[in-house]
Formats: C-alpha cells, sequence, structure tokens
C-alpha cells in the first residue's frame, strides 16, 4: 500500500464542556516526517497529542494514520506508541521489564521479551543500567528507558510529550540529536510536543505553531522563521520585529516582520535610510557572536537589531540614545491578519 | 541565641536533641514500656485463688504452651483472623478502587469517605445489639428468608455464631482496610494506567500487573490493623458468639476475672511475641516505609 501520509486530521475539534481545546484541525503529515507540535500552554497541542494517542475521543473529526480511520479504535490498535512527559516508568519493575511490558500483555515468554527488550534498550544506549528501577535512574536515563518502552511496540508513528523539558540544557541538547537520529533511522514519524521554538527549528521536518486551539501555520522551520504568516508566529518564533507597515497617506496596511539580523542601526544625525524607525535605545545585551539592541519607537513598540560583534564594536552606542533602526525593502515580509 | 553563643557552649548543643526527644519519650516509657514490662513482670509470679505471690516461676507459661485448650482456643482465633482477613481485604480493595479510579470528583469522594465511616457512628454494644433484631431467630433476615420461601424454619446459624462473628468483624473493620489501600492507590501516577492501556494490557491485566503491586503498602498496612484488631478482641466475640466462641481475649479476660492475673499475664506476652512475628513478617514481605 502506498500511503503517502502517516497522519491526516480531518476537522477534528474537541470541546470539554463549553472551553474549546481544539478547533476544526486539518492536518497532513507525510510519510517519515518529524512533526513537532508548538505553541504556548494551553495551545491545545497535548490534547490534540492525546486524541492522536487514544486517549482522548475527538468531538468531531476524523483521524487517519497509515490511511485508517484511527478515531474510535483503542490506543494500542492505532499504530502508534506515545512517550509521555513525566515518562510514566511502571516504578515496581526495572528497566528491562519496562520495555518489555507491552511484550508481555501479549503473552510473549520471559525469555524472548526479555531479550528483545534488551535489544531496545541498547538502541538507546541503556544496556548498562537494564536491571534498574525507575527510581535508581536519572532523569535522561529514565526517558532513554521510556523510549524503548514506546519503540519496542514497531509503532508507525511516535507520540511524544513534551520530551526534553524534564532535562538539563546539555542533556537537552544531546537526546535532541539522538531523537532525530532514531526518526531517520526508523524512517517513522515522530510527533512531538514542546513550547520551546528552538526544539522545533532544530528538529522538525514540519512545524505547527497553534494558538487557541487553531493552526496558525504549518510549514518547515525555515519558512516558519523566515516567513511567518501572522504576528502571533513571528512574535513566537522570535528573531523577528513586528513593525506597522509604513502606510502611505495614513492607510493602514496591516504589519510588516523584518528580521532583527537584517536590521542595523544608524545615527540620527546620518542620512535617512528609506526604511527606518527613530527611536531611543533600551537595552545593549552582548551575546557572543552578537550584540542585541533593543529600542522603544515612540515608548509604545520595540525594536530589536541584532548585530554582529565587530560591526557594533566598530560603532557603538550608548543606552538611552537616540537612533534609527533601518532595513532595506527586500527584508520586509508582509504579515497577514491572524 | 546565636550561633556563636552555641559554640561557646558546646554541652548546651549537646543537651538540645535530648530536650526535644524528652517528652515523647516519657511519654512512651509510662504508657507503652512501662506497663508491657509489668506483665512480663508479673508473668512470672505465683498466684493462688486469694493473692498474687511475687515470685519467679516458669509455671504460667507451662500452663499457657502445653494445654490443650490454649491451642485450641489460638486456632479458633488463627481462623477467625484468617476468614476476617480475606474478607475485609477483597471488600476493602475492590471499595477502594471503586473512590479512587471511578469517582471523579473529591466532593463525591470525601461523601463516600464519610459513609464508610458510619459503622463508627454507633457505641460498640449498641452496635452489637442491634445485631440481634436483624440477624436473631425472629430477626428480619429470617422473616424475610421465610417469607420468600427460601427456607422452611428460621436459620439457626446467623446469630450466636461463629458465622455472626466474622459478620460483625466484617462490618467494623473493613474500615481499616479501605483506608490506607485508598491511600496508597490514590499516589497511582494516572498516567501509568495510560501508558499499560498503550501497551495493549486489558483492565484485568492493569488490575494485575499494575495497580495491585503498587497497592501493596496499603494492603500490608490494612492487614497489620486487621490481624492486631482480631487477635486481640474479646467483646466481639464474646457478644456475637453468645459466649460459645472462644478467643485469646476471651481466654485471659476469663483469667483475669479469676483473678489469675499471672496466667492472663504469660497469655498476654505469648500473644504479644505471635503478633510480633506476624507483623515482621508482613514488614519483610513488603517495604511498608515507602508509606510511612
Amino acid at each position: 500500500m502506498s500511503q503517502v501520509f502517516d497522519v491526516e486530521l480531518v476537522g477534528v475539534t474537541k470541546r470539554f464542556g463549553a472551553t474549546v481545546a481544539v478547533d476544526q484541525i486539518d492536518l497532513r503529515i507525510p510519510k517519515a516526517t518529524y512533526c513537532c507540535l508548538l505553541g504556548p500552554s494551553g495551545c491545545g497541542k497535548t490534547t490534540l497529542l492525546r486524541m492522536l494517542a487514544g486517549h482522548e475521543t475527538p468531538t468531531e473529526g476524523d483521524i487517519l494514520i497509515g490511511g485508517h480511520n484511527v478515531s474510535l479504535l483503542p490506543p494500542a490498535k492505532r499504530g502508534t506508541a506515545m512517550m509521555f512527559q513525566s515518562y510514566a516508568l511502571f516504578p515496581h519493575l526495572n528497566a528491562v521489564d519496562n520495555v518489555a511490558f507491552s511484550l508481555k500483555m501479549r503473552g510473549v515468554g520471559k525469555a524472548e521479551r526479555q531479550e528483545k527488550a534488551r535489544r531496545y534498550l541498547e538502541l538507546t544506549h541503556m544496556t548498562k543500567y537494564a536491571e534498574r528501577l525507575p527510581s535508581q535512574l536519572s532523569g535522561g536515563q529514565q526517558q532513554r528507558v521510556a523510549l524503548a518502552r514506546a519503540l519496542i511496540t514497531n509503532p508507525s508513528v511516535l507520540l511524544l510529550d513534551e520530551p526534553l523539558s524534564a532535562l538539563d540544557p546539555f542533556l537537552r541538547g544531546k537526546m535532541r540529536d539522538e531523537l532525530k537520529r532514531l526518526q531517520t533511522e526508523l524512517a517513522i514519524s515522530f510527533i512531538h510536543v514542546t513550547h520551546s521554538q528552538e526544539e522545533a527549528l532544530a528538529l522538525a521536518d514540519l512545524a505547527v505553531v497553534m494558538d487557541g486551539g487553531r493552526i496558525q501555520q504549518a510549514a518547515s522551520p525555515r519558512d516558519l522563521f523566515d516567513k511567518p504568516r501572522t504576528a502571533f508566529v513571528a512574535r513566537f518564533i522570535g528573531g523577528q520585529n513586528v513593525l506597522p507597515a509604513p502606510g502611505s497617506n495614513g492607510l493602514d496596511r496591516g504589519e510588516i516582520a523584518v528580521r532583527t539580523d537584517r536590521c542595523h542601526l544608524v545615527a540620527p544625525d546620518e542620512a535617512t535610510p528609506a526604511a527606518s524607525l527613530l527611536g531611543s535605545i533600551t537595552g545593549i545585551e552582548y551575546q557572543g557572536s552578537r550584540v542585541q539592541i533593543t529600542l522603544s519607537i515612540d515608548g509604545a513598540r520595540e525594536a530589536i537589531s541584532l548585530l554582529p560583534d565587530d560591526a557594533y564594536f566598530a560603532k557603538p552606542f550608548k543606552i538611552g540614545e537616540r537612533a534609527r533602526i533601518a532595513w532595506s525593502e527586500g527584508d520586509v515580509h508582509q504579515l497577514s491578519a491572524p | 541565641m546565636s550561633a556563636e553563643a552555641v559554640a561557646a557552649r558546646p554541652w548546651r548543643r549537646k543537651l538540645v536533641p535530648y530536650f526535644q526527644a524528652g517528652p515523647l519519650t516519657l511519654v512512651l516509657a509510662l504508657f507503652l514500656i512501662f506497663p508491657i514490662v509489668t506483665i512480663v513482670i508479673v508473668s512470672f509470679f505465683d498466684y493462688n485463688s486469694v493473692q498474687i505471690i511475687p515470685a519467679f516461676i516458669l509455671d504460667n507459661y507451662r500452663d499457657v504452651l502445653f494445654s490443650k485448650v490454649t491451642w485450641q482456643t489460638y486456632l479458633n482465633t488463627f481462623g477467625y483472623v484468617i476468614v476476617v482477613w480475606a474478607i475485609t481485604l477483597f471488600i476493602g480493595f475492590w471499595i477502594a478502587y471503586f473512590l479512587v479510579f471511578h469517582i471523579r470528583t473529591n466532593t463525591i469522594r470525601i461523601a463516600c469517605f464519610l459513609l464508610t465511616t458510619i459503622p463508627f457512628w454507633t457505641s460498640n454494644i449498641i452496635r452489637m445489639i442491634s445485631w440481634i433484631p436483624l440477624l436473631g431467630r425472629n430477626g428480619l433476615v429470617n422473616a424475610l428468608l421465610l417469607h420468600a420461601g427460601v427456607t422452611g424454619h428460621p436459620l439457626e446459624f446467623l446469630l450466636y455464631s461463629p458465622f455472626s462473628v466474622v459478620v460483625a468483624f466484617v462490618h467494623l473493620n473493613t474500615f481499616f482496610m479501605i483506608v490506607p489501600i485508598s491511600n496508597t492507590m490514590a499516589r497511582i501516577d494516572k498516567s501509568l494506567i495510560e501508558a499499560a492501556r498503550d501497551a495493549n494490557a486489558s483492565g484485568w491485566q492493569i488490575l494485575t500487573n499494575v495497580v495491585i503491586p503498587l497497592s501493596k503498602t496499603g494492603i500490608a498496612i490494612g492487614s497489620i490493623f486487621i490481624f492486631t484488631v482480631v487477635m486481640g478482641d474479646f467483646a466481639t466475640v464474646n457478644v456475637m458468639s453468645g459466649g460459645q466462641s472462644a478467643s485469646v481475649g476471651l481466654m485471659m479476660r476469663n483469667e483475669m476475672s479469676e483473678l489469675q492475673y499471672p496466667a492472663a499475664a504469660a497469655n498476654a506476652v505469648v500473644l504479644l511475641v505471635i503478633m510480633l512475628l506476624i507483623v515482621s513478617a508482613i514488614v519483610r514481605l513488603v517495604d511498608i516505609r515507602k508509606e510511612l
């Protein structure tokens, strides 16, 4: 069977009483895609993931996995596996037995299921800790066990609920590489819920930004960063100045986005560039290879210029100084209304 | 007091923990250790029909350990313990399961918990007397059975029998199973149940592979409650069996009413040792410290 999409969502809606958690979601995830669901807390991303897993039923709409409508199927019959945010390892079972749990439920013999479990622990580099109880493992190790436990069911789609949020920054980076490696190796789809745009940009083939139960934009990370559709996406992903479009004759032409690293600063007494705004500098932050300068425009709006360190230190500014933030017309990206 | 002042007077610093532990030590010494030591001492005393004679004899223990009556009484009491334990465990487990996993709102859960305390809303004596109009020869149950034609003559075993003793024990003590078990169950992370369902576990498999293993400490604590309460009881056995059944507690009470305090004391020491053995066996089986 040559189906093109691992997951298709058609008009999926979830209501809890009067509140709408997920509102008319349509989304198609191609085969073997690393998909990140991204958004602020309460945007519906976790509810959407739980509906994919089968721990919630959609109020309306259909969920197709591998071309089959699974909207009403129990979790284990969907070809999905879920890695829980708290890992949800069974505290009374050691790592091997945790990984082998689903095989035990299917009645696989002890020797066979333990051997298979060890192979999956090897895949996540946990062989050394196979006999330990979850309470004897660190957060990162517990996560690897949870990952092995999810993968042993041979899912076509792996669902990950904020898998990296409980780890320290160093481990987070390591785990990120590993997740991507596993996804490529296994050639299955990963659907990864996160509130970190950095994570989504680094990992995703397809990043889906949600807000208020709706999809704001579903695109490749590069498109998401470079061409945000709305002001919300531009602000959430960051790296963009959201500015009022320079309207001719006071005509409202909506908002534009200009990447902060494409904006430079000009002293007020220099020749005025074509596209620029005058403001006063409220913050200067040294970030190593770059310097981030924050300007307040008319006391109402903020604009940021991210300058390479050598360019900045050749012509430094002081807090409180007036300056013009300027960009070239070619870097302007028109935003549409939400 | 500043840190330097403490450091300057080290003897004072050393005394502080003793003062902190003092009050509880005093209470325990006065109300736990002193009575037990007294009982142990008295258990070696001699006695006749009118007085207790300070002495050091082993006759009391010989009487307890080598009398056929003692053995039969212990066996009888163990019988009650096992039956009551099994029934309260079964009922208590399922009530706890229902309270924790099936009731969704906390208000209703608290209301249901209060309902389980109903057996304690009246005094022990009234509670036991009120079984008579229910289970007696002309009681409600017999009237109902006769009326429905289930039986031709009133059932005699309903009251003043081992059956009624067990009924009264279960009625009162199931609560002591419900509380610790539901306490342990409430701490089971709900995502573990979802993870088990993800792994294709059926409802029964979730119960045997996740819920029961993770409720073990609660079951152990509840079992200790039941064992100690039923092993030491004399009032329930006496009233509910109509004085026809024996228990260890009852045996001691009878000895005391005949002023044979040293004999009763020896009996009490033996019971204490047996209870300690049972409890330490349970504690070895299940690590209850997780719960404390």
